[in-house]
C-alpha cells in the first residue's frame, strides 16, 4: 500500500499534539523549547506532504524559510536560557516569576 | 504728477515714523538685558537716545499731521481674524495722539536724564532703565492705538510695567505690597473695561475707532438700552488707571517706587492714560442716556453724568486728604488724584478738549513737582517728611525756584502759569454743561490745592531747617537740576497756547473754536471767555494762600490736628478708605476665595481628580488578579480557544 496524503497529515497532527502537550505540560525550559521545535517540524511535514501531492514546489520553499528562522530562533532562545541558567541556577519555569506582580 | 498726489505719497511714508517712535524704546529695553546692561554709560545712553529720538520724531509728526483734521493712519499690521473679529496693530496719527506723544516722550526723556543721577549707585541700574523703556513703549502703544483691543493690550502692558517699577525695590515689603495693590486694583477696573469693549464690539461689529465713530454717528442708538452701561464699563477702566474714587487707593501707595518713576508714571503719563482713553472714545460716552429695564423708567443718568460726578468727588476728597499728609510724595500723590479728578470731571462735562489741555499742562508741572521732590529727597538723604525739612531755599536754590514755579502752576496762579488757563477751561466746561454743583466743587478744590501746596512749600522750603539732614541738604548736580529748569519753562508758558480750542476744532468737532488774537487777549483770555470761573478761582486761590500763610508761616508743628480734632484724624487716615477696604472688601473677598478654595480642594481636586484616578486604580488592582503570569496557562487557554473556534468554523 502506498501512503496517501492523509497518512502524512495524521503523523503530522500527532507530532503537533505531542509538541503542544510538551509546551503546555512540561516545566523545564529546554524541554519546552524542544517541544516547540517539534511543533514547527510538524508544520514542515505538512507543507512538504502537500507540496509532493500537489506537484509544485511552493511548500518546500516555505519549509526552507521555516528551518532558517527556526535555527535563528533556537540560537537566540538557547542563548537566553543559558544566560538565565547562569544567573538563576535553574531552568524551571515555576521558579522564574520575578516579572509577575 | 500733480502736487496733491505728490503730498499724499510723501505723507504716507512720513506717518510710518510713528512705528519708529513706538519701537525704539522697546528695542532699547530689550537690548539692555541682552548685553548693553553690562555698561552703565551704554545703558543710559541707549535708553535716553531711544526716548529723545522719539521726542524729536513726535514733534515732527505733530508738525506734519497735527494740523490735519481727522488724522492719518500709519501702515497697519494685520494681526488676527477670529470669526467676526478682525484685528490689526494700527497707529493713529492725529492731533490728539501726536500731542500726547510729545507729552509722553518729552517727559520720559527728562525723567531718564534725571534718573541717571537719582538711581546712580543702585545695584539694579540696568533693570531700572529696561523697565522705564518698556513702560514708555507700552504707554506709546496706548497713545497710538487705533482700536479698542490694541488699547486694552497696551493698557495691560502699562499695568505690568507699573507693577515692575512700583516694586522696583522689591526686597522692601512695603514696595512689594504697593506693587501688588496697584496691580490688583487696576485689574478690577480693567475687567469692566474689557466687558465694555466686548459690549461695543458685539453691537457694532468692529473695534476700530474710526469705524466705531462713523457707526455711532449714523446711528446713536446702536447699543439700544446698553448705551450708558457700555460707557460706564469703559469708564471703569479709566477709573482704575486714572485712580478715581473708590479705585484710587493704589496711587498713594505707588509712591513706594523710585521718585522719577512717580514723576513719569504716577503723575504725568500713565495715570493720564485713563483720561486720554476717555477722550479717544468720547463719541461713545457722549451718546444719549439709555439704560435697560427698570433703570430706564427711573431715568438713569447718562454715562457722562456719572463720569463727571466720579471725577468731581475724587478731586474733592483727594484735595481734602492732601491737606493733612506729611510725606512730600504723598501730598503730591493726592494732588495728582485731585487733578485727575478735574480731568475726568471735564470729560464728564462734555469738555474733552479742556481735559486734554489740563492733562498736557498738568503733565509738565506735576512732573516738575515730582522731580523737584526727588531732588529734595536725594538732597536730604532720603528724608520724605516735610516736617523734617525746612529752609531748603537757601541750600537748594535751583530746586526751590523750580518747585515754586511748579507749585504756582498747580495752584493756577493767573497769567504767569499754565495751570491757570487749563483749570479755567475745566471750570468753563462745567458751566457750559450746566453743572453748577460740580463747578462749585472745582472752584473749591482750587482753593484746597493752594492750601496744601502752599503748606508744603512753606514747611519744606521756607523757615528754618528742622533736622540734621535738612541742614546739610545740597543740590545733586546738573542731571537732576537741568530737567527741572527745562520743565519749568512749559509750566509757565504752555497755557498761552490755545491747546484746548485747537483740539476742539481738530479732534472733537467743536463748531466755533475760539482763538485769542492779541497778546493781551491771550493773557487775559479766561477773564474774557469765562469770567465767573476765573474770578472765583482767583478768589479761592488768594483765600487758600492766605489760610496757608497764616497757619504755616514759620510753623514748627502742624496746628491743624489741634484745631480740627477728629476731622484732621480722618484726613490723616485718608478718610478711612484703606481701612474700609481692609475691613469690608478684603474679608468678603477672602470669604469668597475660601469658598472657592474649598470647592477646588474637595470637589474638584478631591472628588473629580483624585476620585477619577482612584476608581481607575481600584479597577486595575481588581483586574490584575485575573492574570496568573504563567505563560503555559495562557497557552493552554489559547489552544482551547483555537479549538473551539475551529470546531465552530467547521460546523
Amino acid at each position: 500500500m502506498t501512503p496517501g496524503i492523509h497518512h502524512y497529515l495524521v503523523v503530522s497532527a500527532l507530532l503537533f499534539s505531542l509538541g503542544l502537550f510538551g509546551v503546555l505540560a512540561r516545566r523545564n525550559l529546554i524541554v519546552i523549547y524542544m517541544s516547540l521545535e517539534l511543533m514547527l517540524n510538524a508544520a514542515n511535514l505538512t507543507l512538504v506532504a502537500f507540496s509532493r501531492f500537489n506537484e509544485n514546489l511552493n511548500g518546500q520553499v516555505m519549509v526552507f524559510f521555516i528551518i532558517t528562522v527556526a535555527a535563528a530562533e533556537v540560537a537566540v532562545g538557547l542563548a537566553l536560557i543559558v544566560a538565565l541558567y547562569r544567573k538563576r541556577r535553574t531552568a524551571d519555569v515555576d521558579d522564574l516569576t520575578s516579572l509577575r506582580f | 504728477m500733480d502736487p496733491i498726489s505728490h503730498t499724499a505719497v510723501a505723507s504716507s511714508n512720513a506717518q510710518d515714523l510713528a512705528w519708529v517712535v513706538l519701537l525704539f524704546p522697546l528695542i532699547s529695553a530689550a537690548s539692555i538685558p541682552l548685553g548693553v546692561g553690562r555698561s552703565r554709560a551704554l545703558t543710559h545712553a541707549m535708553a535716553i537716545g531711544a526716548v529723545a529720538t522719539g521726542f524729536v520724531l513726535s514733534v515732527s509728526l505733530f508738525l506734519l499731521f497735527g494740523f490735519t483734521k481727522g488724522g492719518i493712519h500709519a501702515t497697519p499690521l494685520p494681526w488676527l481674524s477670529v470669526g467676526g473679529l478682525k484685528l490689526q496693530i494700527g497707529l493713529t496719527v492725529d492731533t490728539l495722539s501726536t500731542l500726547m506723544l510729545m507729552v509722553v516722550t518729552g517727559i520720559s526723556t527728562l525723567v531718564h536724564v534725571f534718573s541717571t543721577r537719582y538711581m546712580d549707585g543702585d545695584r539694579d541700574y540696568p533693570r531700572y532703565f529696561a523697565s522705564l523703556g518698556l513702560f514708555t513703549f507700552s504707554m506709546l502703544g496706548i497713545v497710538l492705538s487705533d482700536n479698542l483691543v490694541q488699547t486694552f493690550i497696551f493698557w495691560e502692558l502699562v499695568g505690568v510695567t507699573s507693577y515692575l517699577l512700583v516694586g522696583f525695590w522689591h526686597e522692601k515689603p512695603s514696595a512689594a505690597d504697593a506693587a501688588k495693590k496697584a496691580f490688583l486694583t487696576n485689574r478690577i477696573g480693567d475687567f469692566g473695561f474689557i466687558l465694555g469693549i466686548i459690549l461695543v464690539w458685539s453691537a457694532a461689529g468692529t473695534v476700530q475707532f474710526t469705524d466705531l465713530a462713523a457707526k455711532f454717528h449714523t446711528d446713536p442708538r446702536l447699543l439700544g438700552g446698553l448705551t450708558s452701561l457700555a460707557g460706564v464699563l469703559i469708564f471703569l477702566g479709566a477709573m482704575g488707571k486714572s485712580a478715581q474714587v473708590p479705585l484710587h487707593v493704589w496711587l498713594p501707595d505707588a509712591m513706594e517706587g523710585p521718585t522719577p518713576v512717580s514723576a513719569l508714571i504716577h503723575a504725568a503719563t500713565m495715570v493720564a492714560a485713563g483720561v486720554y482713553m476717555l477722550c479717544r472714545v468720547f463719541f461713545l460716552l457722549d451718546l444719549p442716556a439709555a439704560w435697560p429695564g427698570f433703570l430706564a423708567t427711573l431715568g438713569g443718568p447718562s454715562a457722562l453724568g456719572i463720569i463727571a460726578w466720579v471725577g468731581g468727588i475724587t478731586s474733592l476728597l483727594a484735595g481734602l486728604i492732601a491737606i493733612q499728609q506729611n510725606d512730600i510724595k504723598r501730598i503730591l500723590a493726592y494732588s495728582t488724584l485731585s487733578q485727575l479728578g478735574y480731568m475726568v470731571m471735564a470729560v464728564g462735562c462734555a469738555g474733552p478738549d479742556a481735559a486734554m489741555f489740563h492733562l498736557t499742562t498738568h503733565a509738565c508741572f506735576k512732573a516738575l513737582l515730582f522731580l523737584g521732590a526727588g531732588s529734595v529727597i536725594a538732597g536730604c538723604h532720603h528724608e520724605q517728611d516735610i516736617w523734617q525739612m525746612g529752609g531748603l531755599w537757601k541750600r537748594m536754590p535751583t530746586t526751590s525756584i523750580c518747585f515754586a514755579i511748579g507749585t504756582a502752576a498747580l495752584c493756577g496762579l493767573p497769567i504767569v502759569t499754565s495751570g491757570f488757563y487749563s483749570k479755567d477751561a475745566i471750570f468753563a466746561s462745567a458751566l457750559a454743561a450746566d453743572r453748577p454743583v460740580l463747578f462749585a466743587v472745582g472752584v473749591l478744590v482750587a482753593g484746597l490745592t493752594t492750601l496744601y501746596m502752599a503748606r508744603l512749600y512753606l514747611v519744606a522750603f521756607l523757615g528754618e531747617p528742622r533736622s540734621e539732614s535738612a541742614g546739610h541738604a545740597h543740590e545733586s548736580g546738573t542731571p537732576m537740576t537741568l530737567p527741572l529748569v527745562i520743565l519749568a519753562l512749559p509750566s509757565v508758558t504752555l497755557g498761552w497756547l490755545p491747546i484746548g480750542s485747537f483740539l476742539k476744532e481738530m479732534s472733537f468737532g467743536g463748531g466755533h473754536p475760539h482763538y485769542p488774537d492779541s497778546i493781551t487777549d491771550i493773557l487775559f483770555d479766561p477773564f474774557n471767555h469765562s469770567p465767573l470761573g476765573a474770578v472765583l478761582g482767583l478768589g479761592l486761590i488768594v483765600f487758600g494762600g492766605f489760610v496757608a500763610v497764616s497757619l504755616y508761616w514759620n510753623a514748627t508743628v502742624d496746628p491743624l490736628p489741634k484745631t480740627l480734632g477728629w476731622v484732621s484724624t480722618a484726613l490723616r487716615s485718608r478718610l478711612f478708605f484703606d481701612a474700609i477696604f481692609d475691613r469690608v472688601v478684603v474679608p468678603i473677598h477672602d470669604a469668597i476665595a475660601a469658598l472657592f478654595g474649598l470647592i477646588d480642594r474637595w470637589l474638584l481636586q478631591g472628588l473629580v481628580v483624585r476620585g477619577g484616578s482612584g476608581a481607575v486604580d481600584l479597577v486595575g488592582r481588581g483586574l490584575r488578579l485575573v492574570q496568573t503570569g504563567n505563560i503555559q496557562t495562557y497557552g493552554f487557554l489559547f489552544v482551547i480557544g483555537v479549538a473551539v473556534l475551529v470546531i465552530l468554523a467547521l460546523k
